[in-house]
């Protein structure tokens, strides 16, 4: 089925008014050698029981039955049948593109309070109507800021996620902007010395993440005041949204670049996930992609629309703010009834129940013979871990338990190789975190 | 509203008012009424060296976001401050008191090359009638 039937002779109108001669013509600009000629190789067409058996299959390769202690940015938490029974609601669900105001209106309010529970949690003045995830957030924090201040250096702590770091890299690859990695100091924390000595008045940003990578909090006030004595702004990233039930909110930044998978979204086969990106109300014209806003009708009766939109792709091409164009508002609706149904107590309550998680587990796995925690910087729900031998070994042994152990960081941080992140959430039960203690206990008493 | 004899203007309905080596510029009656409500006007700062027919800045109006283009070179003595508060002095007064930029003219032979009230008043004039053709 054709999305839009048109008749050949539709077309020829079509052309003539543009003055071209064929749809051939229309792609002359995209080199021959780059142009597919052939039938795309796609499997199919399936009947619908096929597509549902495959949909199963896919389905089935969820790890299911085991205990996870992974987190390093994607979350296990509590949620409720509530979020998914809106989620499935026809009117949200199937419509695509769902913004014009004069139909929408249920779509629109939603988002605008998307991003009103943003600004609240991250004590920011404004946020847009979600990004695609956490790492193009922080990205496109950074080349807010990079617009902002007319500069081309940016400043990221390695204890910035790996692949948001990689994703800025992408980014930067080609555009001119120059990325300087900043390192960790003994306790976890981002380097502040090493930042101060690397800012300098061609910076535009300093990007670090709290909790950071390796679990651990940033100070964040030392930091805003060296970028902004130099005229560069504060990029925080945050991967863990639930943090902010126990943790101040990054006032001090000037943008704000968050996952929001934490909030309802679960960790399904790798997604799907949320970005947020909050900001100042005065740097509001530089921020990416779409943003609702609270009005009134020609009656006077509270409204909803999408504004700012002149700033976007399909209005100024190749002039526009970001080539982001969309958002992901059917998970930010998710973050939205999620939040809604914690409210502020239910946040803070969730939150105090990952800390006290994280630290009963520390406490039971630093009983343990040489294992040790590495970084004595405070942290959430997660921490890193100093092992005797090397965490892929343990990770395999944990795995016959039915426990998917720590992440092991030597992939991401070459000298960390013995080194493990561990999350633990409210929905990890004392008893599995006793039964991971044990198991690891176990592992490290047998000869290698 | 009627084009002041002594500005120049640009085909992209920007005007120049030169005095002593000191340009003032705005964008014209026409290019107020065809953005519609102004809403925000991003200027440069002081200092700030313009080249002619390179953008210097934007107006957004609540349909469209546009640059205005240096009709001629120099380096920007001042921005007007009042139109950050109040943009829509542009759409009111386009060629009083919604001037943009004054800049010390760096090349003043480019002023020649600019149209005077008359040629912008008929370059206008066509294109209202491409508009309705």
């Amino acid at each position: 089925m054709r999305y839009l039937p048109k008749s050949p002779a539709e077309r020829q109108e079509m052309l003539a008014a543009i003055g071209a001669k064929s749809i051939e013509e229309l792609f002359e600009t995209i080199p021959e050698k780059y142009r597919l000629r052939d039938a795309l190789k796609l499997p199919g067409p399936f009947s619908e029981a096929e597509i549902i058996d495959y949909f199963k299959q896919r389905a089935a390769e969820n790890s299911l039955g085991y205990t996870s202690f992974l987190g390093a940015g994607v979350y296990q938490h509590l949620r409720s049948v509530i979020t998914d029974t809106i989620l499935l609601r026809g009117e949200f669900l199937t419509s695509y593109t769902p913004y014009q105001a004069e139909i929408t209106q249920g779509t629109l309010q939603a988002i605008f309070e998307f991003q009103t529970l943003m600004c609240q949690l991250t004590g920011q003045e404004v946020a847009n109507a979600s990004m695609y995830d956490g790492a193009t957030a922080t990205t496109e924090a950074v080349l807010m800021a990079e617009r902002l201040t007319g500069r081309g250096r940016v400043l990221v702590a390695r204890s910035v996620h790996p692949e948001y770091r990689e994703v800025l890299r992408t980014y930067a690859k080609n555009s001119g902007l120059h990325v300087q990695e900043i390192g960790y100091t003994k306790n976890g924390s981002v380097d502040v010395a090493a930042i101060k000595s690397a800012l300098k008045d061609d910076v535009a940003a300093v990007v670090v993440q709290s909790p950071n990578f390796l679990g651990v909090l940033e100070t964040l006030s030392g930091i805003a005041d060296a970028a902004h004595g130099v005229g560069a702004l504060l990029v925080v990233a945050i991967a863990e949204g639930i943090s902010l039930g126990a943790v101040k909110p990054p006032a001090e930044a000037d943008i704000v670049a968050m996952e929001a998978q934490s909030f309802g979204l679960p960790p399904s086969y790798g997604g799907p996930y949320a970005g947020v990106i909050a900001s100042r109300d005065k740097f509001v014209r530089q921020m990416p992609g779409r943003l609702a806003g609270e009005t009134t009708d020609t009656e006077g009766k509270r409204g909803f629309v999408l504004t700012l939109a002149t700033r976007e792709q399909h209005i100024r091409r190749e002039k526009a703010t970001s080539n982001i164009c969309t958002n992901q508002a059917l998970c930010a609706l998710a973050a939205t009834v999620h939040l809604t149904l914690l409210g502020k107590e239910g946040l803070r309550e969730m939150a105090e129940q990952n800390l006290a998680k994280a630290q009963f587990a520390l406490s039971e796995l630093e009983k343990i013979p040489g294992v040790k925690r590495a970084f004595d910087g405070p942290f959430f729900n997660e921490f890193t871990l100093e092992f005797p031998r090397s965490v892929r070994i343990i990770n395999g042994e944990l795995l016959k338990e039915k426990i998917a152990g720590p992440l092991a960081l030597g992939t991401a941080y070459p000298e960390l190789t013995k080194h493990g992140l561990v999350c633990v959430t409210e929905t990890t039960p004392r008893a599995e975190i006793e039964r991971f203690a044990a198991a690891v206990k176990n592992i490290l008493s047998k000869p290698l | 509203m009627g084009y002041p004899a002594n500005y120049r203007y640009t085909k992209e309905h920007e005007w120049v008012d030169a005095k002593d080596g000191v340009a003032t510029i705005g964008i014209t009656d026409y290019a107020q009424s065809e953005l519609g409500d102004v809403v925000f006007v991003e200027l440069p700062e002081a200092g700030k060296k313009l080249e002619k027919g390179k953008s210097f800045g934007t107006v957004e109006s609540v349909k469209a976001v546009s640059e205005i283009y240096a009709p001629v070179s120099g380096e920007v003595l001042e921005a007007n401050p009042e139109l950050h508060d109040k943009p829509e002095t542009i759409n009111s007064d386009p060629h009083g008191a919604a001037w943009m930029v004054k800049i010390k003219l760096s090349n003043p032979a480019e002023l020649e090359k600019l149209m005077d009230s008359g040629a912008y008043e008929t370059y206008v004039a066509a294109k209202g009638k491409e508009a309705s053709a």
